[in-house]
């Protein structure tokens, strides 16, 4: 958790405060101790500050008339300070030196634009034109020529990260090794940060990056300006702090400590980052400095993508009547991938799942979640505008890979039963946690209705109904397996004095599943899902009376198949739990009670379900008598323990 | 080895009272007890927690604060008023000094023991010093309103916190003025227990059910834990600070540490990292001490909870210990009557074995015994017919006449005037003789008359030999007559001839407690038992360990045996077996036979029911000396009648948690 400590003034900046004489700062530099910074103003001086003590150590100014125009800088090898003034004149010195006129000097074929040094490195000297020498090669030679390339400062680190007008916090990553033959390289950038404060946006003119996940924000929000750290993983304000005063808009970061200038001071803050946590970033986690500091998540990231997919269907319903397939999408600025699809958005549906399946092999990201999300809403956007179009393969895919949920793309699973593309749906509701009972009960109703025939020829995920379905019904060998539950079909059969059943018990018999492997698949997926009875049932009630005849039988048949074994439990992976299929059976018979009783196919199967059920209560009730005589034999035994006095025997061997 | 006939008695309602504080010594290893009785109890850890020296307490005599002091000297504080300093050789509060402040909560000595403050409930924080022979006020500091209910020393003993209902004070000793104050009035807030740590953070633990840390200078609260829905009642620090243990009422205890937020970092912080549920009910009294964290419940629960980041190797101290039930036989048993003797803290009752077809009558000793003092210790003769008992000021000997079913008590006229109180009673076998164990090692032998009268004998002085200043606290005579064993404080035994009532020979020393000894009828055997779990036979006539000693010395004892919990607080004999003799503890019942092998570590020791299914040549082979039953438990005395006839007595924890008061309530289910 990043928080802003204690604030100090390390010096005035103001006419009379001693330093800059009036003219501003120029730039602060790190000293050769970590605790020292060399101030250079936009005049004459530089000075050097011990900044715990607040104290100068010592102060260089050059000559009336010359002018500093770059800003001192430590060479931290040898503890020299280099210094350019009138744009060419070179100046090194040490601390013990006093006057700047006396020490070595140099003067340069160049301007100078910046000196950069960094420790274990040799100072790098910057040319206005563009030119780069490291100081030592330039000290050999100082007239030498310096070339002109126009391009700008790619050298001190490759990574950088910059602010725009959108206010966003974006990610550029320079590659270090650039080939001599490109003669212009585009950098991709990728969002992370977006500086927007309750609603309020953060206009920001300086920043520092303090750690991989933090960045020090200096802007001005509303009217009033302030500092702000931000957390760049979880998108989270950690700390902020008002300057009334108003800053030059520049911000300096050495050793954990800000610098700016506040009002007619130069301000430091110390500041704390430690390794974030998502507990601390929704301040979860106590802190023992708590501040007044606010922290809270900008969930306006995550809004912007929602709002990108309506203006996206918005604009590809506006497009449709000028029979042009080509929608633009609005840049986005996490997801360079997102420009990818909208180069192919009017391309065929193999070009799309090749050019996504490249996208995909790529490096995982943070945001690739929401990325992909946004991915497949365009995609279904596309789709449904499409017919022709159905990356059916992709989606496929992705879902089986990804953690996706349904509210992530909404539009896939109406699309996928447009389309009765089953293996999607199935793949769906075993996958989504989400899935609205609408959809749920549109599934069914569309699994229910295809027929058995057209299933075979599908490709439906089987796993769920492999392991208790006789795939080949004619094959059926005789059934070995001890009855253990319970059951039996004598139980079954015993007072079924119906005797015209004889020829459809075919028909309702329990031992033959009444629908195909492929549907019995496809409805366990249904029986898998998550509901609620409260939604459902409405919408169950709808379901045609012979499809829910069908279902009932179906769940019949898993209900007498579970009550097989002694664990009640169907062998496989992702088949349906006694207490689903209980569920179903109930919520089926309350949505279809007065039809089931009308419908004369359902008469014999309400009976043969019902003998069933009566014979497992009969069953359960004798276990239940059996557990209550067993308790009272416990129950016994512990009286006897619990007499205050007796005479027993112990036998010691 | 064959059947017994168990006598298996479960109506001992006995119900140890609950723990109220404690204060523990770090440099003796020993543990100062004090029960809501007002009884103190002195572990010693070194010897394996044995409950070495117990003073019974008194109805007017409370405990709320215990206080090591001037060394080895132990202070209680308690709502008398008076601060009392304990006598721990002769076992009896040596002196009272009134702190003249009403009842006092709280107490706390200074670092290094010269000073003793307490908190009263005028409201005021008094301090006395502590001199050579008791101590002396010292001065007031400011009052305030309210009872002092808890103090606690900054360790460089310059200032103190106190806290009472609503209120924290820091009180400078010097000036006695008091520093800023913190407390709110919007409900009352009782600030149950205080530590002012070294760095200026004061702790404090409320009736809120909060830990909190206060800055003192400023009296700004630093951190604030809430542990509990029910009040948080005590609190220890470590002795390095960076520990503390808390106890709730709702018998839970936490470990707090101060912890770095990152590793490796500086910075630190309070961190809650240990509950435990040992107890059922509140937890008074917590101890930290460098390798475990103690506590105390009104449960009677002694926990000892060892640290095991802290415990080097697996050894004794590495298990956790819970002790409900004193180490002391509270029992006593009339072997040719058949009658059991019960040891309450204010009463007796004797009862009376009943054959297979009838059941034991209870008769409770004669009601004007309950009196304000609490009783040191108790016996019956072995032939039922004298009680005997004695409390701190008071010996008392009864006679009981037996007519048919129906018994009568009669309290013998003209006892002696013997030197009080008297720590054990052993009476002879033949009941002619009792033999009351007494301070500076001494014992008196007092002759029981018919029909009813007694005659002081003669007194046995070790101290006028050994030069012991600590009391008697375990006898055991000789069936003949002839011989009398008696174990001083300082773990010495001595054997005295009864004959010419002159010492015999003394035990080589051993740098244990001893728990339990008796003379072997036939052999004039003495067997010991120590609180290490290591058992010795000492022949009086030879005055030499016996050859079965030495051979288990030398082959050593089973690993299971010496890791039991609790000592062995009674030995028997059977009278016509000379080989076999009867041991117990709480937890279990052992018949030893000599004439069996040792079992070593491999074999199982209890093996009792892996005997029960095996052949008879097999078993034959299987057969070792210990033959442990651990059928009853807890079990607080156990005796052979006979040769095939045992009695048992136990206590049920069941019964005992029936008798406390219920429990805050803990919701399981619901929110």
């Amino acid at each position: 958790m990043a928080a802003l400590c204690e604030a100090f003034t390390l010096c005035g900046l103001g006419p009379t405060g001693g330093v800059g004489l009036g003219s501003g700062l120029l730039a602060l530099e790190p000293g050769a101790d970590p605790d020292h910074v060399l101030l250079t103003d936009r005049g004459r001086t530089a000075t050097l500050f011990k900044v715990s003590d607040q104290k100068p150590l010592g102060c260089w100014s050059v000559k009336h008339g010359q002018i500093i125009t770059c800003p001192v800088v430590c060479n931290f090898e040898t503890h020299e300070y280099i210094a350019v003034h009138d744009n060419k004149v070179l100046r090194i010195w040490k601390d013990k030196d006093v006057n700047l006129d006396k020490v070595f000097k140099a003067t340069l074929s160049a301007e100078v634009y910046r000196i950069h040094s960094l420790p274990h490195a040799e100072p790098l000297v910057l040319f206005r034109g563009g030119g780069v020498r490291t100081l030592d090669v330039l000290l050999e030679a100082p007239q030498q020529e310096i070339e002109n390339v126009i391009s700008d400062e790619v050298i001190k680190h490759h990574l950088f990260a910059l602010t725009d007008s959108s206010n966003s916090v974006y990610k550029v990553l320079i590659p270090l090794q650039q080939n001599s033959e490109e003669e212009e390289q585009t950098l991709s950038k990728s969002l992370l940060l977006n500086l927007s404060i309750s609603g309020s946006v953060l206009k920001g003119t300086s920043f520092v990056v303090l750690d991989k996940d933090h960045v020090a924000v200096l802007g001005s929000l509303a009217a009033s300006e302030c500092l702000t750290i931000w957390n760049t993983k979880f998108q989270t304000l950690q700390a902020s702090k008002e300057l009334p005063l108003g800053t030059s808009g520049q911000l300096w970061c050495y050793g954990e400590k800000f610098f700016f200038t506040h009002g007619k001071v130069l301000t430091v803050v110390i500041y704390k980052c430690e390794t974030s946590s998502l507990a601390a970033a929704v301040g979860k986690l106590k802190d023992s400095q708590t501040s007044d500091l606010s922290s809270f998540v900008n969930w306006n990231t995550l809004g912007d993508e929602e709002l990108l997919v309506s203006c996206q269907s918005q604009q590809s319903v506006a497009l449709k009547s000028e029979s042009k397939m080509m929608v633009i999408l609005k840049p986005m600025p996490c997801t360079s991938e997102l420009h990818g699809i909208s180069h192919f958005q009017d391309a065929s549906t193999a070009a799309v799942e090749d050019e996504l399946r490249q996208l995909l092999s790529k490096a995982q990201r943070p945001d690739f979640q929401a990325a992909i999300g946004c991915v497949i809403s365009a995609l279904i956007n596309r789709c449904k505008a499409d017919p022709m179009f159905y990356p059916r393969n992709f989606l496929v895919q992705m879902i089986q890979k990804r953690e996706l949920s349904y509210s992530l793309c909404p539009d896939l699973m109406a699309v996928a039963l447009e389309k009765k593309d089953v293996h999607l749906l199935q793949i769906c509701l075993q996958r989504f946690p989400d899935i609205p009972e609408e959809i749920t009960y549109a599934c069914l109703k569309v699994f229910l209705s295809i027929s058995d025939d057209y299933l075979e020829r599908t490709d439906v995920d089987l796993e769920s109904v492999i392991s208790y379905i006789d795939i080949e019904p004619n094959n059926k060998e005789v059934k070995t397996e001890v009855v253990e539950n319970g059951f039996s079909t004598e139980l079954e059969e015993d007072g079924c004095d119906v005797t015209g059943m004889k020829e459809t018990h075919m028909m309702d018999s329990v031992e033959f599943c009444p629908v195909g492997p492929q549907k019995a698949a496809l409805l366990n997926a249904v029986l898998h899902s998550a509901y609620s009875e409260t939604f459902l049932l409405p919408h169950l009630k709808d379901l045609p009376a012979q499809q829910a005849v069908l279902f009932l039988r179906y769940l019949h048949y898993l209900y007498v198949k579970c009550s097989e074994k002694i664990n009640t439990t169907l062998p496989g992976v992702l088949s349906p739990t006694i207490s689903q299929i209980m569920d179903w059976m109930c919520l089926l018979l309350d949505a279809h009670f007065t039809v089931m009783v009308m419908l004369p196919e359902a008469k014999r199967l309400l009976s043969s379900m019902h003998k069933f059920v009566r014979a497992q209560v009969r069953f359960y009730s004798e276990l239940n008598k059996i557990e209550g005589s067993l308790q009272e034999l416990q129950r016994i035994k512990c009286q006897k323990d619990s007499q205050a006095y007796s005479i027993e025997v112990l036998e010691l061997i | 080895m064959g059947e017994f006939e168990v006598h298996r008695v479960r109506f001992f309602g006995l119900v140890p009272a609950g723990v109220r504080c404690m204060a523990y010594q770090h440099r003796g290893c020993r543990l100062a007890l004090a029960r809501t009785d007002g009884a103190v109890e002195v572990y010693n850890f070194a010897a394996n927690y044995f409950m070495e020296k117990a003073i019974p307490g008194h109805q007017a005599r409370s405990v709320e604060a215990l206080c090591w002091a001037a060394g080895e000297r132990l202070f209680g504080a308690g709502l008398s008023g008076d601060i009392t300093e304990y006598d721990l050789e002769r076992l009896r509060p040596a002196r009272t000094v009134d702190g003249f402040g009403g009842p006092i909560w709280s107490m706390a000595a200074n670092n290094d023991g010269t000073r003793l403050a307490i908190g009263c409930e005028d409201g005021s924080v008094k301090l006395f010093q502590v001199v050579p022979g008791g101590v002396q006020f010292e001065k007031n500091l400011d009052r305030q309103k309210g009872r002092v209910l808890c103090l606690s020393w900054h360790p460089s003993g310059t200032h103190l916190a106190a806290g009472s209902i609503n209120f924290i004070r820091v009180l400078d000793v010097r000036s006695g003025n008091e520093l800023p104050q913190r407390g709110s009035k919007k409900r009352e807030c009782v600030v149950w227990s205080i530590a002012f740590l070294s760095s200026g953070t004061v702790i404090s633990s409320d009736s809120f059910g909060r830990v909190q840390f206060w800055d003192w200078e400023r009296g700004t609260l630093q951190d604030s834990h809430t542990v509990s829905t029910s009040a948080v009642l005590s609190l220890a620090v470590s002795e390095e600070e960076d520990s503390i243990v808390v106890g709730t009422s709702a018998g839970a205890t936490y470990q707090f540490q101060l912890l770095p937020v990152k590793a490796g970092g500086q910075e630190k912080r309070w961190v809650r990292t240990k509950p435990f549920q040992h107890h059922t009910h509140d937890v008074r009294a917590v101890v930290h001490t460098p390798t475990a964290l103690i506590s105390g419940g009104l449960d009677a629960q002694l926990v000892i909870r060892p640290l095991m980041e802290k415990v080097q190797k697996k050894g004794y101290d590495a298990v956790l210990r819970k002790f409900t039930f004193p180490h002391r036989r509270l029992v006593s048993c009339a072997r040719k009557a058949r009658l059991l003797l019960f040891q309450f803290s204010q009463h007796l009752e004797l009862w009376r074995l009943g054959s297979t077809n009838k059941t034991g009558t209870p008769h409770s000793a004669p009601p004007h015994l309950q009196g304000p003092e609490h009783i040191y210790c108790s016996c019956v003769s072995p032939c039922g017919s004298w009680i005997a008992y004695s409390t701190a000021s008071r010996f008392h000997l009864y006679r009981v006449q037996h007519e048919g079913d129906s018994i009568s008590v009669k309290k013998v006229p003209g006892v002696p005037k013997l030197l009080l109180p008297a720590y054990q009673l052993q009476c002879a076998s033949d009941s002619g003789r009792l033999f009351v164990a007494s301070d500076r090692g001494s014992v008196h032998v007092v002759q029981l008359l018919e029909p009813g009268g007694c005659k002081h004998l003669h007194t046995i002085c070790v101290w006028c030999c050994s030069g012991t200043r600590e009391a008697v606290y375990l006898l055991a005579s000789s069936a003949d007559g002839n011989w009398l064993a008696a174990v001083s404080g300082d773990w010495e035994v001595h054997i005295y001839s009864l004959k010419h009532f002159k010492h015999h020979c003394t035990v080589p020393t051993y740098s244990c407690a001893v728990t339990a000894l008796a003379i072997h009828p036939a052999t004039n055997n003495l067997f010991i038992s120590y609180s290490d779990q290591q058992l010795f036979e000492f022949s009086i006539p030879e005055k030499q360990y016996t050859a079965w000693s030495r051979m288990v010395q030398n082959s050593g004892l089973h690993k299971l045996w010496l890791e039991r919990d609790s000592p062995i607080t009674h030995i028997a004999f059977n009278p016509k077996n000379t080989s076999q003799i009867l041991l117990h503890d709480v937890y279990m019942l052992c018949v030893l036979d000599k004439s069996l092998p040792l079992p070593d570590n491999n074999t199982l020791l209890v093996n009792q029911s892996t005997l029960k299914q095996l052949s008879e040549p097999a078993r034959r082979r299987q057969l070792h000396a210990f033959k442990i039953c651990k059928k009853f438990q807890p079990l607080l005395f156990a005796d052979l009648l006979d040769e095939r006839c045992l009695v048992t007595v136990e206590r049920p924890a069941v019964d005992i948690s029936a008798e406390l008061p219920p429990p805050v309530q803990q919701k399981k289910f619901g929110t």
